[in-house]
């Protein structure tokens, strides 16, 4: 504890604070009127949105006492790498429905390859597209369940 | 007596030959996840909880059961051979065991943690095979307010008392316990936080927040933190049988191992990080080389290893006899109970006895066929470390996609999972525990169930859970678990 504010922690801990108050007002939004019961259904939500307000507080005031010590030491971002992942994902999110499993999930490999320092995209791509391949049609015979409907899942 | 009968059914079950395939795949895929980086149990075991809608309940559970041993085998050889604990549970085995390999004796370092983990793993299923019954008949007296008491106390102890620090462990037992609120509340029918979403009306798939914290949580940390060190795999170059010294060493610790493990893992807190720090400075005091501590002595793999695996035969005391899972895998294992409609409980024993007896049969089984798998076959996982990073992510972020949204085929699912691994980034940044959030989800809902019930039963007085005695000493013991620990040190200052 140096007794200096450590900001990263105490912002986490206002972030904590504002969470329990969405918390709070969700809770206040359930309607009570419907079936008598000895416990209603805002019983528990409330004690958990004063658990983690209460929380929220707590490690703020932590925070501006010095923070806790981190078990290590983690360094600044790595930026063009997560900037790859966060692409890899956003680019599944928007085609898995459009384009289907198998290419969205080609492409999440190959970006994830990327931000974890690979340099050969053809090859990734291969690999993230064989994987997901064997993984569709492995999951409709042993589950005969499809993994959606898609450019390339129309033809298997 | 009667428990031996009921083992000889679980065997006559386990041992049919679809059931032993049940468990080899089990182990298998347990020490090959084990191995990796990256992947743990619960992962897994999440990842493979679809498997419930296809597969009969006892072959899911031989196969999660082996899957959960066997990661305890694998996590052990990859502290080794490259000094990255895959789990906490292991940090000591890398300490130890990772300067013996550096000193060419990883050999014997991975035969000292395979056979400890054997022994101690049978020594461990011989526990549980004990206990059970008894544990069972001892529940069977609690009521609603005695059960609601239990789960307070193990909240407690698994978030407040484990981790680093009490704040964020109970920070995120509330956070999962908020998870496990969303949806339909069974007994009244109000939706809650569903934040007008019809998705989340049957609520948050336990799936998807365990994948999201540890797989999609996980790959994000490790993409914006590179990697401190290389990571080298050291060669496995002198033999895997150990010597005479190294049996005469090894053995004691073993056992000591195994005693201190398993009564710590079936305790309702949990954990299997303290066992493995105790045995250590155990095997330290009591060794007669403690100078070799610190620069890889045998002891100090051996005893962990046993404490490890002996506290994971532990934790499915109070999971199978009380429906109490005191860790992120035993959570899901017990959300797997959930989904085949089976009510995990004291009941379980006796409404389920065939499954859960031919359960404890397999773990015998699967701990042989794991130190066969792991012994004579150590080259085969020496390989599986090799695969090199960029594919293994990529592979874990695919899978990650195929066990949330090839269920649901919704994006928001996928989308929810995206929302959970930045959650799971943050607090791996931050220092904040995973396995309370899993927990809390879990035991969350059930324990508002068993309040309700005890206030139904009191007509709404509070005081039923300081009237009965035991209910008593247990929320007695949980105050104590969270105030005693600061009381201490505050008075030792004093």
């Amino acid at each position: 504890m140096s007794g200096k504010p450590a900001w990263d922690d105490v912002t986490l801990g206002l972030c904590l604070v504002a969470f329990a108050a969405i918390v709070g007002w969700q809770t206040s939004l359930i309607p009570l009127n419907a079936i008598y019961a000895k416990v209603g259904p805002t019983v528990i939500p409330w004690i958990v949105t004063a658990m983690l307000g209460g929380l929220g507080v707590a490690l703020t005031v932590q925070g501006l006492r010095g923070g806790w010590a981190h078990e290590q030491e983690h360094g600044a971002f790595d930026w063009p790498s997560l900037g790859w992942l966060v692409a890899g994902l956003a680019a599944n999110v928007a085609l898995i429905d459009i384009a289907g499993f198998i290419l969205a999930s080609t492409l999440l490999f190959t970006f994830t390859a990327r931000s974890f320092g690979s340099r050969r995209p053809i090859r990734d791509a291969g690999v993230g597209f064989l994987l997901a391949l064997v993984a569709y049609i492995g999951f409709d015979r042993v589950l005969g369940y499809k993994i959606g409907e898609g450019l390339i899942e129309r033809f298997i | 007596m009667e428990t031996l009968g009921h083992l000889a059914q679980g065997f006559a079950v386990a041992l049919t030959p679809i059931n032993l395939m049940w468990c080899l795949v089990g182990v298998t895929v347990g020490t090959a996840i084990g191995v990796l980086p990256g992947i743990g149990p619960a992962l897994t075991i999440a990842l493979l909880l679809p498997l419930t809608y296809k597969v009969d309940a006892t072959a899911a559970f031989i196969l999660f059961a082996g899957i959960y041993y066997g990661a305890m085998y694998g996590g052990s050889t990859t502290s080794i051979l490259i000094n990255t604990p895959g789990e906490s549970a292991t940090i000591v085995t890398a300490l130890e065991g990772n300067k013996m390999a550096r000193r060419g004796r990883a050999g014997a370092a991975l035969s000292t943690a395979a056979i400890g983990s054997f022994v101690a793993g049978t020594i461990g299923t011989i526990g549980l095979t004990l206990l059970a019954g008894p544990v069972v008949d001892f529940a069977l007296r609690f009521g609603p307010a005695e059960y609601f008491s239990l789960m307070i106390l193990s909240f407690v102890t698994v978030s407040a008392v484990l981790g680093s620090s009490a704040l964020r462990g109970l920070t995120c037992l509330g956070v999962g316990i908020f998870l496990g609120l969303i949806g339909i509340d069974l007994q009244t029918g109000q939706a809650r936080f569903t934040f007008g979403l019809p998705e989340l009306l049957d609520g948050i798939n336990v799936i998807v927040v365990a994948v999201g914290l540890f797989a999609v949580g996980e790959t994000l940390y490790l993409a914006a933190h590179k990697k401190q060190d290389g990571g080298e795999v050291i060669e496995v170059k002198d033999s895997i049988w150990m010597s005479t010294q190294d049996w005469a060493r090894s053995w004691k610790a073993w056992i000591r191992g195994a005693l201190i493990g398993f009564p710590i893992g079936a305790m309702p807190a949990g954990g299997a990080e303290v066992p493995t720090f105790l045995s250590y400075f155990m095997e330290k005091k009591l060794s007669k080389y403690p100078e070799e501590f610190g620069h890889g002595a045998i002891e100090g793999v051996a005893g962990p290893e046993a404490a490890n695996n002996a506290s994971a035969a532990g934790v499915l005391v109070p999971m199978l006899a009380l429906g109490l899972p005191t860790s992120a895998t035993a959570a899901i294992m017990l959300s797997a109970f959930q989904s085949y409609g089976i009510n995990p409980g004291p009941m379980l024993l006796q409404s389920q006895g065939d499954l859960v007896w031919a359960l404890i049969a397999s773990l015998y089984i699967g701990n042989v066929m794991l130190l066969v798998l792991n012994l004579p076959l150590v080259g085969l996982w020496v390989k599986m470390l090799k695969i090199p990073e960029p594919l293994l992510y990529g592979g874990i972020l695919v899978f990650a996609t195929i066990g949330t949204y090839g269920i649901s085929r919704s994006v928001i699912d996928l989308l929810l999972l995206y929302v959970m691994g930045v959650l799971g980034f943050f607090m791996r940044r931050f220092d904040f525990p995973a396995a309370p959030v899993i927990i809390g989800m879990i035991l969350g809902p059930l324990a508002e169930q068993e309040f309700r019930r005890a206030m139904t039963i009191s007509n709404g007085d509070l005081m039923i859970f300081i009237e009965k005695p035991l209910s008593l000493t247990l929320l007695m013991l949980a105050v104590f678990a969270l105030v005693g620990p600061a009381l201490w040190r505050r008075l030792r200052r004093a």
